[in-house]
């Protein structure tokens, strides 16, 4: 026997190369918006977008699914992105001052952001002493001039350098100091001021001589590169924000720190200007904030466009985050909700235009990106194929929906429109178009659905690396909140000066928390969906594709089921509106069911076919007949001596446990980093005493210890229940087959109903009207009382068995139903395959007894062979609470691979995990982003796209060789 | 002589023949016409040991030491003084008899108490003595129900390594604390400061406090603990050449024996710990069986190797070695078994203080 075991020791090569053939781990693209953005590039002629993030991330955009991610070594924020136009090339600032270079290199066909280059500017002791060249210490504003072969770098000082991009070095000897300057100036302008930082840099369109210059203290100069000197200078007084030079070189536009711009006029000789032409405070005459940023567009229509950031009333509109469109009479002030990081227009940069014509305003926000039509009266935004606001309200949930069928996907696409009607008109779509999308079309549709704060429902189209809205729920419609909506529309009513224009959808503010949604399931064969929330409520809609006006059914189920003793202290339940209401077309409800205490919902399912849904609470689960709209079935879970489920989410004996465990924490901590810090600051001393007591120091440096006990019966929360599951399986006896229920609970039981559904006449959709019948047929208890997180029957050939209606509409396999069913119970701690109807133990894996880690998420998924076209394995994918996502063959549950996925300290990231139904995943990396992995070495969607580039950047590596 | 609530009864046995306990305690409710009352029985022995007899040995034992008199005490069950039985405790007393009679008479010292042998269940215990090194303890703790608790915390910590580099202080997991009138302090085999090694057969090494607390309340049921005490001093000293075997174990020791493992440690192999339940709908709670061993269970068996493989590398090429002994001579075994622990030890393997 042992003999035996040891020979199985070793691996099977021929399952290993089964597995490299099934399995492979990528981390495939980023969806969403990129987290805390700090700087915005565009090149108009490629037309691609960078965006950089304060973490020092580079993300380029292109036409969806063209992107480009780079990460700088330092987790530095990126100041300021500059492209050099048409060569795929970018030039990066940090806060730290240094300069980065990317490339975008092709591999294999496919494009490549990588670092080429980096400068960090010489900050030695002494450098801006008075002999030496002033110092660089720190770089205000970035310019690149003469096709990007040199870049002249502003800085606080108020020197202007100049820096050789294909090589990143210092042009020494053409720096510009602020004392060249000030000779061309004026003595009484002078008067003994400092011109302070160099604030704007601007290139001349047509003649790469000339830099305009604008310094802090006012002082604007057209400076001549060639000739080395000031070919005009422009005595402004007010504290200058930022530049614009317009196309023709002869007017220019400065704004102001007082919330005023002016218009200045280069044509006037060579005297210095000291009056500009035009000089206004738009939202005057009342103290105004700065505007930071000021463009100017002329276009052949006349009336040129000036857009700027900020400029606010400081006393009544200082709080808003808004940018002016000026154009001739038309002033719009697009109000955003979150704060301007930068702008840009997409408009013709060839310099024999005659003008600029901007097509798109592009504004990017802290939260979001925003594109306005500019050829289009009324400039509507322009809805984003990429770069969605997934968290526009907190994401609380989601579930994914793969293998979408072309109708129900056309239909869904077809309410979102409905939902965000474009302008028939828009000439314009996303402007930002730029490389090649070399993917290939999905092979199938995925809908990624995330259930929100504020009780609506997005729903993503899934199926390629942008991830792109379709359609948006609400199902706040149908209750009365506190909040209501319409007179904050009223208030907006109210001032029509400024011209407000509310802009963009983030809005991370919820009317009512108890809309938050809990849990989302759809079924995607009828297009029927459950929705559940914070406060116990459970909506069953389906799509339609008119609008209509309706009363929706209202039940509610106790869960407590007259159980003595218990008070609920939480949240009051949703008061449903009555009668009939107005529904727009897309998902409508039909059904509201609330669960009575209002807890939460912790898990959910449907059985479209035999229209039941199944909730639960952490009080118990119910039953509900969703066609008779009844319910069938109620259980309280509670262990009689669970204080705690009482309490509701915002309970004051909980917080204030917690709060005094964690206190306690802190204290611990602080001192000990207090003693470590101590050891530090007399560091001989602590390692002398550390030589002569190493032990005993120890144990007082011990930060934490864990109590060893097991888990018992009368544990805290042990009744919420974890999971539901449908299935058509054998749960009484191995001669008949039929609907059955089950539910897994916080302490390891699993109830098992066996459900009396009256079956449809064949042919006919619905099921006649008797009432349904559940009774319990088993319920086991595991005796390592662990969380249940999973439950799936698996049919005579070990697979699961399929979704409702997947294999009468020929899209599954049918399951086998000759007998031989299992059911796979995957608890926290381990999974184990039992046998239906008699229950016995077949196999099972101690994940946390092996490992010591702890199941967070756990899907059955498909595993398609790279190598093969239709072999395929069914396989157990789990999260662990440390990060790293195991597969198990099912139902051997023997492990297959395992990799590191996520850090163990990212808690949202973990608990954000959705696994597909095809070996892929998606988890939160930031409120605004989902990364998406790829388990499956056959499906992965990632980018690969490629752009045409006219630097030949191999020729020049040759010229100038890399400096190391 | 014979004692039921002051009564007395004297009759013979054959001493050659004693027969079974079952039939002489059937003999005994005979005589004393009290055939439906359970009861201990007790007998006093040469040293005037009141011990109890329960089972064929002890009854064999019993009788073969009686003198020629057995003095035999019975008492009833739900009324039994189980303290009266144990060492002096009839030569101390004055009086046995008053002691038994009248259990709340008041004995001024306590002696040591001797639990009835069909009430006896292991709490803790040790073992792999043979495959250790003497500086570790594998350490069994049985976990029943919940009416006591696992009783002792865990804490990070660091301890010294010897290592091929050198010494090397690397992080550990300790016993940070006992619970009094827990299991892990009534056994006494664990104590503050022990370091713990394995958890059942899986090292800690390179696992974090939370993943080993999580890794112990997993194994809670029947968690076997591997530590090398902090205390060196009580460590069991092994007569270690007695066999060849055993000497080979003195070996182990020193290449490091945390690598090592016992197979019967393997949880997955005694199941000890799998007792899910499961209630049919005749509602009667019954433990759930393991499913008939078929093409399925072979997918299984396979798992538990790959288990052990993940904890235990190098167990194989060790036991070999041990085995080979007992294969043919000792003398030419030993040149071709050095080599093989050399190999281990280029290994890498780590050697513990």
């Amino acid at each position: 026997m042992m003999k035996f075991r040891f020979r199985r020791q070793g691996a099977d090569p021929q399952r290993e190369k089964l597995k490299q053939e099934l399995f492979a781990f990528n981390k495939t693209v980023e969806h969403g918006f990129p987290n805390q953005p700090s700087a915005l590039a565009f090149d108009p002629e490629l037309r691609i977008m960078a965006i950089g993030t304060r973490s020092g991330a580079v993300k380029i955009y292109g036409a969806p699914g063209v992107e480009f991610t780079g990460l700088h070594r330092d987790t530095t924020t990126v100041t300021q992105m500059h492209f050099l136009p048409g060569q795929g090339r970018l030039l990066t600032l940090l806060d730290d001052s240094s300069l980065h270079l990317w490339e975008i290199l092709h591999h294999d066909g496919c494009a490549h952001l990588e670092e080429a280059l980096s400068f960090q500017p010489p900050s030695r002791p002494g450098f801006d002493g008075a002999s030496g060249p002033p110092s660089l210490t720190r770089v205000t504003v970035v310019l690149l001039v003469a096709a990007g072969d040199m870049a002249a770098l502003g800085t606080e000082g108020g020197s202007v350098f100049f820096l050789d991009v294909p090589t990143l070095t210092l042009l020494e000897g053409q720096t510009l100091g602020p004392d060249e300057v000030l000779r061309s100036v004026p003595d009484d302008y002078r008067c003994g001021k400092a011109l302070g930082p160099v604030e704007a840099l601007e290139g001349h369109l047509r003649d790469p001589t000339k830099i305009l210059i604008g310094y802090s203290r006012g002082l604007l100069v057209i400076w001549n590169q060639a000739a080395q000197c000031a070919d005009h200078i422009f005595l402004g007084n007010q504290q200058l924000e930022s530049l614009c030079w317009e196309r023709s070189g002869s007017t220019l536009v400065s704004s102001h720190s007082d919330g005023s711009y002016a218009i200045w006029s280069a044509d006037t000789g060579s005297s210095p200007t000291t009056q500009p032409m035009v000089a206004t405070t738009p939202y005057g005459p009342f103290p105004c904030k700065a505007i930071n940023k000021i463009l100017w567009r002329n276009c052949e229509s006349g009336g040129h466009f000036i857009i700027f950031s900020g400029g606010m009333p400081r006393a009544s509109y200082g709080d808003r985050h808004c940018v002016s469109v000026l154009q001739a009479e038309t002033l719009v002030t697009l109000d955003f909700t979150s704060r301007i990081i930068d702008f840009f227009t997409v408009h013709s940069t060839r310099p024999e235009d005659e003008f600029d014509q901007p097509q798109a305003l592009a504004v990017l926000l802290e939260e979001e990106l925003v594109v306005l039509d500019l050829q289009t009266p009324g400039w509507p935004a322009v809805p984003a194929p990429y770069l969605a606001p997934l968290h526009s309200s907190a994401i609380t949930c989601s579930a994914h929906v793969a293998n979408v069928p072309a109708k129900l996907w056309a239909r869904i696409v077809s309410a979102g429109e409905q939902q965000s009607p474009q302008p028939a008109s828009t000439a314009l779509s996303w402007p930002i178009t730029g490389g090649r999308n070399l993917a290939q079309e999905p092979s199938q549709r995925g809908l990624l659905l995330t259930g929100h704060e504020d009780g609506t429902v997005r729903f993503w189209d899934a199926s390629g690396v942008a991830l792109r809205p379709l359609y948006k729920l609400s199902t706040a419609g149908l209750f009365q909140t506190d909040c209501e909506h319409a007179d904050s529309l009223a208030q907006a009513a109210e001032d029509d000066w400024p011209p407000f224009r509310k802009v963009g959808c983030f809005d991370p503010y919820s009317d009512d928390p108890r809309l938050g949604v809990q849990k989302v399931v759809l079924c995607k064969y009828t297009a029927q969906m459950v929705v559940a929330g914070t406060a116990g409520q459970v909506l069953v809609l389906e799509l339609s594709d008119v609008p209509s006006e309706q009363a929706v059914s209202v039940s509610s189920v106790d869960l407590l089921q007259d159980r003595e003793g218990f008070t609920w202290k939480g949240h009051e339940r949703l008061s449903p509106r009555t009668g009939p209401l107005p529904w727009p077309t897309g998902f409508q409800p039909r059904v509201l069911v609330q669960c009575l205490p209002p807890a939460a919902v912790t898990a959910v399912t449907l059985h479209a076919e035999w229209s039941l849904v199944a909730f639960g609470t952490s009080h118990g689960f119910g039953l509900f007949d969703y066609q008779r709209k009844c319910p069938v079935l109620a259980r309280c879970t509670l262990h009689p001596n669970d204080s705690l489920a009482m309490e509701g989410p915002l309970s004051r004996v909980k917080s204030l446990k917690k709060s005094l465990r964690q206190s306690f924490r802190r204290i611990r901590k602080s001192r000990v980093s207090g003693k470590k810090r101590a050891a530090n600051a007399n560091s001989k001393e602590a390692n002398a005493q550390l030589a002569e007591q190493a032990c005993p120091h120890d144990v007082e440096m011990t930060p934490v210890q864990r109590r060893i006990e097991p888990r018992s019966a009368d544990d805290s929360l042990s009744g919420v229940v974890r999971c539901l599951y449908f299935a058509d399986t054998f749960l009484r006896d191995a001669a008949h087959h039929g609907p059955t229920m089950w539910a897994g609970t916080n302490s390891g039981s699993v109830f098992a109903y066996a459900l009396e559904v009256p079956t449809a006449v064949a042919g006919g959709e619905k099921r006649p009207e008797r009432a349904v019948e559940a009774v319990l047929g088993k319920e086991v208890q595991l005796m390592h009382r662990a969380p249940v997180v999973a439950i799936a029957v698996l049919d005579g050939r070990g697979r699961p068995l399929p979704e409702p209606y997947e294999a009468s509409r020929d899209l599954a396999q049918a399951p086998d139903m000759q007998g031989g069913h299992a059911v796979l119970i995957a608890s926290e701690e381990q999974f184990k395959v039992f046998t239906l109807p008699k229950v016995s133990a077949k196999t099972k894996f101690k994940l946390t007894a092996h490992e010591g880690c702890r199941v967070r998420k756990v899907a059955l998924a498909t595993f398609a062979s790279v190598a093969c076209e239709d072999y395929a394995e069914t396989c157990l994918a789990c999260l662990t609470n440390l990060g790293d996502v195991h597969v198990f063959s099912v139902p051997g549950l023997r492990p297959q691979v395992h990799y590191s996925c996520i850090r163990k300290e990212d808690i949202s990231g973990i608990a954000s995990c959705v696994f597909t139904r095809h070996g892929q995943g998606f988890y939160l990396i930031s409120p605004s982003e989902f990364e998406r992995f790829s388990l499956s070495a056959r499906n992965i969607t990632e980018p690969l796209c490629s752009l045409d580039i006219s630097w030949p950047g191999d020729a020049a590596r040759a010229r100038y060789p890399t400096a190391t | 002589m014979h004692e039921f609530g002051a009564e007395f009864r004297r009759f013979s046995l054959e001493r050659s023949k004693p027969g079974k306990f079952e039939e002489f305690y059937g003999l005994l409710q005979h005589v004393h016409k009290i055939p439906n009352v359970d009861v201990l029985v007790g007998y006093a022995d040469i040293h005037g040991d009141l011990l109890p007899i329960n089972n064929d040995d002890n009854y064999h034992k019993a009788v073969s030491t009686a003198n020629p008199l057995l003095r035999i005490f019975i008492q009833k069950k739900e009324e039994a003084d189980y303290s009266a039985f144990g060492t002096d405790t009839l030569i101390k007393k004055k009086n046995v008899l008053t002691n038994v009679l009248r259990p709340d008479n008041h004995r001024k010292k306590p002696h040591i108490v001797i639990s009835l042998p069909q009430d006896f269940r292991p709490v803790s215990s040790i073992i792999d003595v043979d495959i250790l090194p003497e500086t570790h303890r594998r350490v069994r703790l049985y976990k029943y129900g919940t009416e006591k608790p696992l009783g002792f915390y865990i804490r990070d910590g660091s301890s010294v390594r010897v290592t091929p580099h050198g010494l090397e202080k690397v992080p550990g997991i300790f016993i940070s604390r006992l619970v009094p009138g827990g299991l892990a302090q009534s056994t006494g085999l664990l104590a503050v400061n022990d370091e713990v090694l394995e958890v059942n057969g899986i090292e800690v090494s390179g696992k974090s406090l939370d993943q080993v607390t999580d890794m112990m309340i997993a194994n809670s049921r029947n968690l076997i603990i591997t530590v090398r005490p902090a205390n060196q001093r009580n460590n069991v000293v092994r007569n270690s050449r007695t066999s060849g075997s055993s000497g080979q174990s003195t070996d182990n020791s020193l290449l490091g024996c945390p690598q090592q493992m016992e197979p019967s440690l393997e949880p997955e192999e005694e199941d000890s710990d799998d007792e899910d339940i499961v209630i049919e709908d005749n509602g009667v709670p019954q433990q759930i069986p393991r499913a008939v061993p078929n093409t399925e269970s072979l997918e299984s068996l396979t798992q538990i190797e790959l288990n052990f493989e993940s904890g235990q590398n190098g167990f194989l090429p060790s036991n070999e070695v041990s085995l080979a002994p007992v294969a043919s001579g000792p003398s030419t075994e030993f040149e071709t078994r050095a080599p093989d622990q050399k190999l281990l030890e280029e290994d890498g393997t780590i050697i513990t203080l």
